[in-house]
């Protein structure tokens, strides 16, 4: 018995042979006695330091201890006090750096699945059907949001529970941001999505879909039109590319274009949906963070028959969720570290047919305290590809703030805004990977709560 | 969900539909586009904006139906609705200082990108001479509206079906060759005709500016499905386009790109919705 509190209670998951084939999604969840089980691994310490650890302070004990006393509804609503999307963050936050790090229990072996305890129980509510929670009185003050991925969802949700009129204004035909167009359907179910996005609009909040900030309507226009206060959560979609020869290539993808071409629009599915991609035999995906890792998994399952990720750090230094790497692993994704590509290259056709890269090695570490790589001279190899992912990194949509007066932007585009997400502008906040740069859905979503009470503030304090 | 107001069928394969997009009539400027999606299944796909009228709050579209979704589109009728409607997006056209000759060259479809930039200097009291021109006389768009706003007109076809027998180039080149000055030459139209027309302006060091469509997705700078090599340097078209000097953009590489889908398209027309409709 002792033994056995000293692990999480398993997941039961897709075998990776019959997954690598589909989307479904990985793992299945923990049904009630395995959830209840796992509860009993909380020992409800008095200090609990897991809380400190999670940037949107969910009662971690409280919703856990509930679990336990298979007081499921409960347990869901004291979740929700502090997190508007649980089924989200259960599947897709980065436990094991944030709440597990701090568990008294990973100190003598694992922590508490405090990620899968948040996926059980949002599961079970969304199988149970959905509350909402009483709503106050309407402040009949208006609140505009632009973006309507986690940090724009999470400051709309919070506003309407506040009793304020809000109208979420988002560019593309679907809200979620990256959790529709970038986190693959096998890690994050677009129903799942949909659901939650269900709920925040059961709380009252509209939603504008099709409409480009900046382009169809300003943030000055959003003001004439009567709104009080306005939070920016447009998130860091601008591809990166690697700057090198080769790099328009038919047959090479930014990781935004893959994704969002398979995801948003279902191109895995295709033909019955109309949007095509093509995957060839050897797909390299350069990067190694979730964004690559999701990439190289998506080509897997488009068909590929060897995947490979290019990376020019060694394996301590990908900034993927240790869990996505491991089930990269699992699945037979390739993985060729410290290796930088230097050139791709092209048949007569025009469709790339081959990457030349360097070898690397680790030198000092960097101002990220990264250990930077330096090329080993004469090191160049080459390997065939068909196809190519570019997975290096997102920087800031430049276009709310160019066409926003007053808003402060930083160094590589990102928006000024101060610990309240308050920006330059009055009446103006901020919040997500507009301000932070590329980061987590957790991170978005503690910024758009922090914007929340800010704009709450503000807006009792206008007449 | 964007109502189909009006349908007017152009030709055999080219059709104009009048959309009610209030919040894209108000913004829209001569150059820009929209991004559209037929239905819940459709692909995302941009067209050029051919009119706006913001008082009644519509956006003109014209199209020619080459592929699967400008099928799907083109078997709507007036009274229907698109799914999506987003715009208006990229660069509006910037104007050429007045008084010097402004050519405007339309090929085919490129007609319809075309004719709201002939409009748009018109209207700023510039005279352009337009030269349209199109296979053979069926495929010839909107002749009428482009006589309104044109100083001159000519007109080509390949078979010499109508106007004169001939391409657009044909025509062009009188033009450079006369003599007198030319401030700017617009062209729009299939990429061979945008590449002849480079090559052929390109001696006489005359500015020449293209309008390019190459294959999106989203439209707002997010995935680079939409580079194109210019000057050497890759930009977007969605956000630093459409329009661009002719004279620096690769066009070899703009026409791979195109083809990159094309078998996939040949399969997606074969198990189309459209009910054998096609
Ligand atoms: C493939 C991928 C996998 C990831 N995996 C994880 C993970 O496992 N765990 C994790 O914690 N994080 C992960 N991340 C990071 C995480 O998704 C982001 O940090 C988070 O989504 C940022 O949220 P946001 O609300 O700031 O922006 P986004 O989610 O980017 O949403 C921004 C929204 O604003 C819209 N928008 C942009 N410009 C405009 C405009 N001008 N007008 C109107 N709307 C506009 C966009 O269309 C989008 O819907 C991943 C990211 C990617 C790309
Ligand atoms: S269409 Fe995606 S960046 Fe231009």
């Amino acid at each position: 018995m002792e033994k056995e509190m000293k692990i999480k209670h398993p997941m039961r998951e897709q075998e990776p042979r019959e997954r690598k084939k589909n989307f479904n999604e990985v793992p299945f969840g923990y049904d009630e006695e395995t959830a209840v089980a796992e509860a009993e691994r909380c020992l409800q310490c008095k200090k609990e330091p897991c809380r400190q650890g999670c940037p949107v302070e969910v009662d971690i004990p409280a919703f856990i201890g509930l679990i336990k006393e298979r007081k499921f509804s409960e347990s869901i609503f004291k979740l929700k006090e502090k997190n508007n999307l649980p089924a989200i963050c259960g599947r897709v936050c980065p436990q094991e750096t944030q709440c597990e790090a701090l568990c008294l229990r990973a100190k003598k072996g694992e922590p508490v699945g405090v990620g899968r305890l948040e996926r059980f129980i949002a599961d079970w509510e969304l199988a149970h059907g959905v509350e909402i929670p009483p709503l106050p009185a309407p402040s009949g003050k208006r609140v505009a949001v632009v973006g309507s991925g986690p940090a724009g969802l999470t400051c709309a949700g919070d506003l309407a529970r506040m009793g304020h009129d809000v109208t979420i204004f988002e560019a593309f035909h679907i809200p979620g941001g990256v959790l529709v167009y970038g986190i693959p359907e096998f890690r994050l179910p677009k129903e799942i999505v949909a659901r939650e996005v269900d709920y925040i609009k059961r709380l009252g909040v509209k939603l504008e879909v099709n409409v480009v900030v900046g382009k169809t309507l300003t943030v000055d226009e959003l003001f004439d039109e009567g709104f009080q206060a306005i939070f920016i959560g447009t998130g860091a979609g601008l591809p990166q590319f690697l700057g090198v020869p080769g790099e328009n290539l038919l047959g090479v993808y930014s990781a935004n274009e893959f994704l969002t071409r398979t995801n948003l629009m279902k191109a895995y599915l295709f033909p019955l949906y109309d949007t095509p991609i093509k995957v060839g035999k050897n797909v390299a995906v350069v990067g190694a963070g979730n964004v690559a890792m999701d990439s190289a998994r998506t080509a897997l399952r488009l068909g590929a028959e060897n995947v490979y990720i290019v990376y020019r750090r060694s394996e301590k230094e990908m900034p993927a969720r240790l869990e996505e790497i491991h089930h990269a692993e699992e699945e037979g994704i390739q993985f060729n570290l410290l290796t930088n590509p230097v050139r791709l290259f092209g048949g007569d056709n025009g469709w790339v047919k081959g990457m030349e890269c360097l070898k690397m090695r680790l030198g000092d570490p960097d101002e990220s305290g990264r250990r930077s790589p330096i090329p080993i001279e004469g090191s160049e190899f080459v390997f065939e590809v068909d196809t190519v992912v570019i997975a290096v990194g997102q920087t800031p949509n430049p276009l709310v703030p160019q066409t926003t007066s007053g808003l402060k932007t930083g160094r590589k585009g990102t928006i000024e805004a101060d610990e309240n997400g308050q920006t330059s502008r009055r009446g103006v906040w901020a919040g997500g990977d507009i301000v932070t740069g590329a980061a987590t859905v957790i991170n978005a979503m503690g910024a758009g709560k922090t914007a929340a009470k800010s704009i709450d503030q503000y807006l009792n304090s206008l007449a | 969900m964007y109502r189909l107001i009006t349908k007017k069928v152009l030709s055999s394969v080219h059709k104009l539909f009048e959309v009610d997009a209030p919040l894209v009539a108000r913004k829209a400027k001569p150059g820009q586009f929209v991004i559209l999606r037929v239905d819940d299944q459709g692909e995302r796909i941009p067209l050029t904006i051919a009119d706006a009228d913001p008082e009644r709050g519509t956006i003109t579209i014209i199209f020619q139906e080459v592929g699967l979704t400008t099928q799907y589109l083109g078997a709507k009728e007036s009274g229907e609705y698109l799914a999506d409607f987003v715009g208006p997006l990229g660069k509006p056209m910037e104007l050429p200082s007045p008084g010097g000759r402004v050519i405007a060259v339309g090929g085919g479809v490129g007609i319809a990108p075309v004719y709201p930039k002939v409009k748009a200097l018109h209207n700023a009291g510039l005279n352009v001479i337009s030269i349209i021109g199109a296979r053979t006389r069926e495929f010839l768009i909107l002749e009428d509206e482009m006589r309104a706003v044109s100083a001159e007109l000519h007109i080509c076809t390949d078979d010499g079906s109508y106007g004169q027998h001939g391409f657009v180039s044909d025509i062009l080149q009188q033009f450079l060759d006369d003599g007198k000055p030319i401030e700017e030459i617009i062209a729009v139209g299939p990429l061979p005709m945008m590449r002849v027309v480079a090559n052929q302006t390109r001696p006489y060091g005359v500015k020449t500016l293209v309008s390019l469509n190459p294959i999106m997705v989203d439209g707002t700078g997010m995935c680079g499905a939409c580079r194109v090599t210019v000057g050497g340097k890759t930009r977007f078209t969605c956000v630093d386009g459409p329009v661009f000097d002719a004279h620096q953009v690769d066009f070899d590489e703009l026409r791979a790109r195109a083809g990159m889908y094309l078998d996939k398209e040949k399969m997606a027309l074969e198990n189309c919705r459209c009910g054998g409709a096609h």
